[in-house]
């Protein structure tokens, strides 16, 4: 007879059988056995955050760095309600996650017991799927679901809400090598028929646009889609999710499009006559209203593993079902065999015209400034680190100049929340991020308002020794919020302005890290390269920058992407 | 779907999250005790059922789904009702539940208490014939559906 194990124990042998080494949690009554048995071995680390919300962003971080499967451990009640931020904001970009929160005894389930809450129902929206585990004798077969769902199909959070009693209660362990249910079968391998329909309408394209989104890291297909563009010799413009899916320093690149994309990449997705959307939803951050996006000239091929992505609020003509990879392995081989080619005059023609519309130089801004230009800190931080540094960011308009000026040629180099927008997420990302690539140079792009929601993570940082470069672009305003105000709202600044600030080089220091407080842009090079030599230690960097800079360009809420106001 | 619990929360939830309506939903558990089987009716533009459609699926207790209005099919709702039946009414009451085909299976003095099976716009129709201050208590299941013919709904 084999031996028998508590169900705390079955949680810990799970996660080593998933071969997980880091996970991020807050210890708290109910995952107290959960936690004994973490202590007792020492195949799964654990990093103890400071705030649940933190967990699950750096659980998350970890997940877009590495593609593994990110996993947060939280007690019941509070410990649950902190953590949801960070599980909604996992779910809106399609986060591989698993995470695991204790529960009051089943016994006392539904009486309004100390630390109880409804987790399955207060996660229910925001989650892929989620479990209560009501017998010790389901957890394994349960944990095992719930990494298979997290990580197939359209990637999620998954969450396992585990009561005390079944941590407490014995059975025999068991773990699935295999698994499958007959509810859950993501397809994968798209429709021949419909991938020959694409390869012709490629072919026949004179105006084209390669439009990639996050479903091209998320399925690591980077490869992929830089061949099928370089070997067509198509323009190819990435979501902001999507940014280095394909490399921005190539030529073909026209940069972000949407509501702060390039001028070039925002003109070509409306006036192209073939779109080839992969991996990507239509969001209204990029299309902007699809009544105005719409153009009876343009048809569009689109490619999505969820077929409820598709004709979501764009009608589509070439639907594709599948995995990105699959599909564009497959479309390459088709292109590959055949002997025709697409125009060539009509793509020279094309060419031409999107050089017009690049000389239009949409991203300048004021080189001469007396003032720092955040711009100017996000390229001077390209050229620091030789565009090889791991990016996270916060939410507002740093956030959008990260995304334009920093030129992401790799896939999972640009960590930020696009579905959720969630301010808080760059600096316990950034921890989840230098976890998981101990080695690599990580920098949290952030705002002094942003930065203050989940500050506390300093700490966290000292203890785990974790040398985060953190590029605080301190405009003392909620740019973004005041940008709106000035544009939409006649520049009335309701509460936009960030008053009583902390002086982040003392706030920094009095965590033990280094803090560096820069004024002048002629000292932001040097700057950036003494905080980078520093490798062993967290540099805070407080850039005092331009109070009324706006992120330029932008298709105001409700309008189409020709639409852009311009610098 | 699969029979356990909160796989009806999951879809009552996805249609308040996604402001789609739900007309009816009547479920139960199906010959198979690990399935049980819905029948949901909703009203929306082909685009909206198509969504609808496609969300359902995403939920993973959900084991298949179809839209029975794409193909010929049955559907059939209970209604039960109270009615108010005295003097000269409780004839005429009795035969208009004849007409209907549905039977009379509790009575008082002052009541009748009438079971009618049928599409919901027979029920409809039947509540319109009675006079409305006389219907003292309805409880209806909302629709059942099934394909027409050898077709069946198999997992
Ligand atoms: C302040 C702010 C401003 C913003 N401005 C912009 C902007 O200007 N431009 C912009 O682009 N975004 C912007 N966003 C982000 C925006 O809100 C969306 O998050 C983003 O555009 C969505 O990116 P996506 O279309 O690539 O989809 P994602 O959210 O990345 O979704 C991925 C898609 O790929 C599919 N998928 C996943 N895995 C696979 C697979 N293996 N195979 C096939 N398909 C798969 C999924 O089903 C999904 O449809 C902004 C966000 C904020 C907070
Ligand atoms: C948790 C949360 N609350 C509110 C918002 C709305 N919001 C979006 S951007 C922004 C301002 C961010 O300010 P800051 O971090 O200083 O960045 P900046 O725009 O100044 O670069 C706010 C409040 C949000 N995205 N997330
Ligand atoms: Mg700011």
């Amino acid at each position: 007879m084999s031996v028998e194990l508590t169900g705390a124990e079955i949680t810990i042998r799970c996660l080593q059988e998933e071969g997980v080494q880091c996970i991020f949690g807050y210890p708290g009554g109910a995952v107290l056995f959960i936690y004994d048995e973490l202590f007792k071995q020492d195949k799964v680390r654990h990093i103890l955050v400071r705030h649940e919300q933190a967990a699950v962003h750096a659980a998350d971080g970890y997940a877009r760095s590495s593609n593994k499967v990110g996993v947060a451990l939280v007690t019941s009640g509070p410990g649950v309600t902190n953590a949801v931020t960070g599980i909604a904001t996992a779910y809106m970009d399609s986060i591989p996650m698993v995470v695991i929160s204790g529960q009051v005894p089943t016994s006392a389930i539904g009486l309004d017991a100390f630390q109880e809450v409804d987790t399955v129902g207060i996660t229910r929206p925001c989650v892929k799927h989620n479990f209560l585990v009501k017998d010790v004798s389901e957890l394994a077969l349960t944990i095992k679901k719930a990494f298979y769902i997290a990580s197939t199909g359209r990637p999620g959070p998954v969450l396992v809400d585990i009561p005390k009693d079944v941590s407490q209660q014995k059975t025999k362990f068991e773990y699935p090598d295999k698994i499958s249910m007959r509810s859950y079968n993501p397809v994968t391998k798209g429709h021949t028929r419909q991938i020959k329909k694409a390869a012709e309408l490629i072919l026949s394209a004179k105006r084209p646009v390669v439009y990639a989104g996050g479903g091209v890291i998320l399925s690591d297909a980077a490869p992929q889609l830089t061949e099928l563009t370089q070997m067509l010799n198509f323009p190819c413009t990435n979501t902001l999710m999507g940014l280095g899916g394909y490399p921005a320093t190539d030529k073909q690149s026209l940069g972000m499009l949407g509501m702060h994309g390039t001028y070039e990449a925002n003109m070509a997705m409306q006036y192209c006559d073939v779109l080839i959307a992969v991996g990507a939803r239509f969001d209204d951050r990029v299309i902007g209203n699809p009544k105005h996006f719409f153009n009876e000239n343009r048809k569009i091929i689109h490619i999505d593993i969820d077929p409820s992505s598709i004709s979501k609020r764009v009608k589509v003509d070439v639907p594709i079902v599948g995995d990105v990879l699959d599909v564009l392995k497959e479309l390459i081989k088709l292109l590959k065999a055949e002997k025709e080619k697409p125009d060539q005059t009509a793509l020279k023609e094309w060419w031409k015209q999107i050089e017009l519309w690049r000389e239009r130089d949409c991203l300048k801004f004021d080189r001469s400034s007396k003032i720092i230009k955040p711009q100017m800190v996000i390229e001077k931080l390209f050229n620091v680190t030789k565009g090889d540094a791991f990016i996270t960011s916060d939410v507002g308009q740093h956030q959008m100049w990260a995304a334009q000026f920093y030129k992401f040629d790799k896939p999972r180099r640009w960590i930020n929340s696009g579905g959720l927008g969630t301010m808080g997420f760059g600096m316990p990302a950034a921890m989840g991020v230098q976890l998981a690539n101990p080695k690599g140079k990580v920098a949290c792009i952030t705002g002094e308002a942003s930065i203050q929601m989940c500050i506390q993570e300093l700490s966290t940082c000292k203890q785990y020794k974790l040398p985060l470069k953190i590029i605080n672009l301190n405009n003392r305003y909620m740019g973004m919020v005041r940008q709106w105000q000035e544009f939409f709202h006649g520049n009335r600044y309701a509460e936009s302005y960030m008053n009583a600030l902390p002086d982040f080089v003392k706030l920094a220091e009095s965590y033990g890290h280094v803090g560096m407080k820069i004024e002048k842009p002629e000292d932001v090079e040097d700057a950036l390269k003494e905080a980078f030599k520093l490798k062993d230690q967290l540099v805070f960097m407080d850039f005092i920058t331009d109070q009324t800079e706006n992120v330029f360009p932008m298709v105001p809420g409700g309008k189409g992407l020709s639409e852009m106001i311009l610098v | 779907m699969e029979n356990e619990a909160g796989a009806l929360s999951r879809v009552a939830g996805l249609f308040s999250a996604r402001g789609y309506n739900i007309e009816s939903l009547s479920v139960a558990p199906t010959e198979d005790p690990t399935l049980s089987r819905m029948t949901l009716v909703t009203i929306g533009s082909d685009e909206v059922v198509e969504q609808v459609t496609k969300q359902l699926n995403k939920l993973i207790e959900v084991v298949k789904i179809i839209d029975l209005n794409d193909g010929n099919h049955i559907e059939r709702e209970l209604m039960l009702v109270k009615i108010r039946a005295v003097g000269p009414d409780r004839e005429e009451i009795k035969r208009l539940a004849e007409i209907f085909r549905g039977s009379i299976i509790d009575v008082t003095d002052k009541s009748y208490t009438i079971e009618l099976t049928g599409t919901s716009s027979k029920l409809d129709a039947f509540l319109e014939a009675i006079e409305r201050s006389a219907v003292l208590e309805t409880v209806r299941t909302g629709a059942s559906g099934i394909g027409r013919g050898e077709w069946i709904l198999k997992v």
